[in-house]
């Protein structure tokens, strides 16, 4: 019972309130509070990763301890794969909020921009801590809720296109998992994942077994937007301000898609090999789909947009490579290798792809334009943003020493040892065209033509800006001290190792 | 096994419309079919076969009682269907303001 946990969750949701309470009082202190409790929420963060060490931790909502080993109460799961995501959360958040004191200034009502910005990360907190299946779609829900009005926070006919389609998509998303959570509720009659497993390994029915998997696919990847759920997502990341793109981008997809779907196929549902192939097959398509989409956008945030379905594809595949091993019950070490480079190429791109969406509001802020064909020549006018923008690209298309390059070649490597030499062949070709696509962006906005075609002067963007630019450009090189040893160990195998075990997540809840 | 079936395909008159219907208002509305036939779902995998309340009576206990967890569930999920549908609401009559319709077909800015 660690008291620090349902804080994660306590504490943006009381920043939001307090947000929209004193907002109204005292013009200019909201941004202040976002800014607090983001600092003290990556801070608890941090401390439970490196205090926690990679062990389970369980908090138990109410102090409803389990009755004959059967969970009744809300359990809160903290454990080396949760540490990693709450700390990116924090951390991609924190920074956003910092760019947002520049940003929003010049939209009206910043309060309820802040307040929506701290709803969003208690949703997303919640959803990765939460170790019962009902809370997950609770939290999933307030995330959305709060996501879907911060897209549409510019209020102009683009922004409100987008959110319609994101909240349809959405809601039908939402029911998936509903029911999907009603067939479970049905036929295990509980709720907590962990217990969900136990009744499940006693014996099942496999069609129903399988109906359930593919409701929680489908739902889940709805909001992930793996390959063909994805149409929501660049019209939504690229309408929303450039702070919520970021998060959408760098952290949303990952904490109430990718991450659930990681959890829920590893630690609830034993490993089949009919999903397993699924699922690397899924993954597979939007790796490659998503960087065709990608090459021939003019307009930089779209850009930007397809290349995260893209990377969260490398992602999806490297974990369905694991699952597909796991489920032959060969060589578990190569599948220890490929989710092991899944999780690290999941923490670089919330870094990458959070600083490239900081980067493109940057370019709006001083250019006022987001089409590449009306920029030129910004690396001399904006020194700052053109030299981290050049990390990011380095990091996204995967150049040493920036830490993209090692979180894909693990993967590579990992398909390679696991003999999937054309899902390798193919994560290679997509990282050249990547490259080739990033080349393009850096071209045509930095360096080709003159700063003078704009037609107005510009300028570096304010300091609170630069500044988390500069973290984030920072923290992409950083990263790549994850791929030494001794780092790895500490850090990414806890969150590999709770996945590889079969029984271990629910063994230690349920104390069977 | 009727009340499931009926529930479902309350489930696919929903999605139906969501597909075919141009209105946005129209599709919101067959959201909102679809969401009432989750929750119907929820509700009906808690029912028993003359099942009453499940409130303790110490003189005189009950045998058969529905389950009254999926109940909870179906408050919680309706709650947070409000607020889905309170906003849904909101940003379609912002986009009549904008675009002045509630054609879908009309409303075609974002592309590629």
């Amino acid at each position: 019972m660690n008291p620090l946990i349902p804080l994660l969750v306590a504490i943006p949701l009381a920043g939001a309130f307090l947000t929209m309470i004193i907002g109204r009082f005292i013009t200019g202190i909201p941004r202040y509070i976002a800014l607090a409790t983001l600092l003290l929420t990556a801070f608890i963060s941090f401390w439970l990763l490196v205090a926690g060490g990679g062990d389970q931790s369980v908090y138990i909502m109410g102090g409803w301890e389990p009755v004959n080993g059967i969970p009744i109460g809300i359990h809160l799961v903290h454990d080396g794969f949760s540490a990693l995501v709450l700390c990116i959360i924090s951390l991609i958040g924190l920074l956003s909020v910092l760019y947002s004191i520049s940003y929003i200034a010049r939209y009206t009502s910043g309060n309820y921009f802040y307040a929506l910005f701290c709803l969003m990360i208690a949703g997303m907190n919640g959803v990765v801590l939460s170790g019962d299946i009902f809370n997950i779609f609770v939290f999933l829900e307030i995330s959305a809720i709060s996501s879907y009005a911060l897209v549409a926070f510019g209020v102009e006919k683009n922004e409100l296109e987008a959110t319609l389609k994101y909240q349809v998509l959405g809601a039908v998303a939402s029911f998936m998992v509903l029911f999907a959570i009603g067939f479970i509720y049905w036929s295990t009659k509980t709720l907590n994942i962990a217990d969900i497993r136990a009744v499940f390994s006693e014996g099942h029915d496999r069609s129903y077994y399988l109906l359930i998997q593919i409701l929680l696919l489908t739902g889940f990847g709805l909001k992930a937007a793996i390959i063909p759920f994805h149409a929501w997502l660049p019209d939504a990341h690229s309408s929303a301000p450039s702070p919520i793109s970021a998060m959408l981008s760098g952290v949303l997809i990952k904490a109430v898609g990718i991450y659930v779907i990681i959890r829920l196929f590893f630690n609830m549902f034993e490993i089949t090999g009919a999903m397993a192939v699924m699922i690397t097959t899924l993954g597979a398509l939007s790796m490659a789909v998503g960087v065709f989409l990608a090459i021939g956008q003019w307009d930089i945030k779209r850009l930007l947009a397809y290349h995260s379905i893209s990377q969260m594809g490398y992602v999806v595949m490297s974990a369905g490579i694991g699952m597909t091993l796991l489920a032959r019950g060969v060589r578990p070490e190569v599948a220890a290798l490929a989710i092991t480079g899944g999780i690290f190429h999941l923490v670089n791109h919330a870094a990458f792809k959070g600083l490239l969406f900081l980067n493109a509001g940057a370019i709006e802020y001083s250019a006022g334009t987001r089409d590449l064909h009306e920029m030129g020549g910004l690396a001399r006018p904006m020194p700052v943003t053109s030299a981290t923008s050049l990390a990011a690209s380095f990091s996204i298309s995967g150049i040493p020493p920036f830490n993209g390059f090692f979180s894909k070649l693990i993967i590579i490597v990992a398909a390679v040892m696991a003999r999937f030499y054309l899902l390798a062949a193919l994560a290679a070709v997509v990282s050249i065209i990547t490259l080739a696509s990033f080349m393009k962006f850096q071209r045509y906005a930095f360096y080709n033509g003159e700063p003078g075609r704009i037609g107005k002067e510009i300028k570096e963007v304010p300091l609170p800006m630069l500044m988390s630019m500069v973290t984030l450009a920072v923290i992409c090189l950083l990263l790549s001290l994850l791929a030494l040893p001794a780092i790895r160990d500490a850090v990414l195998t806890p969150a590999t190792d709770i996945l590889i075990d079969q029984m271990k997540y629910s063994s230690q809840i349920t104390g069977m | 096994m009727t009340a499931y079936w009926l529930c479902f395909i309350l489930f696919l008159t929903g999605l139906y419309g969501v597909i075919t219907r141009r209105n946005l208002v129209k599709i919101a509305i067959s959201l909102s079919v679809m969401e009432f036939s989750c929750f119907l779902f929820l509700a009906l995998t808690g029912y028993r076969e003359g099942g009453v309340a499940p409130i303790v009576d110490v003189a005189e206990p009950v045998q058969t009682y529905v389950d009254p967890l999926p109940q909870a569930m179906v408050l919680t999920a309706i709650v947070i269907g409000l607020a889905t549908t309170a906003m849904l609401m909101a940003v379609i009559i912002r986009i009549y303001r904008k675009y002045g319709t509630f054609d879908i077909r009309e409303i075609k800015n974002l592309r590629g």
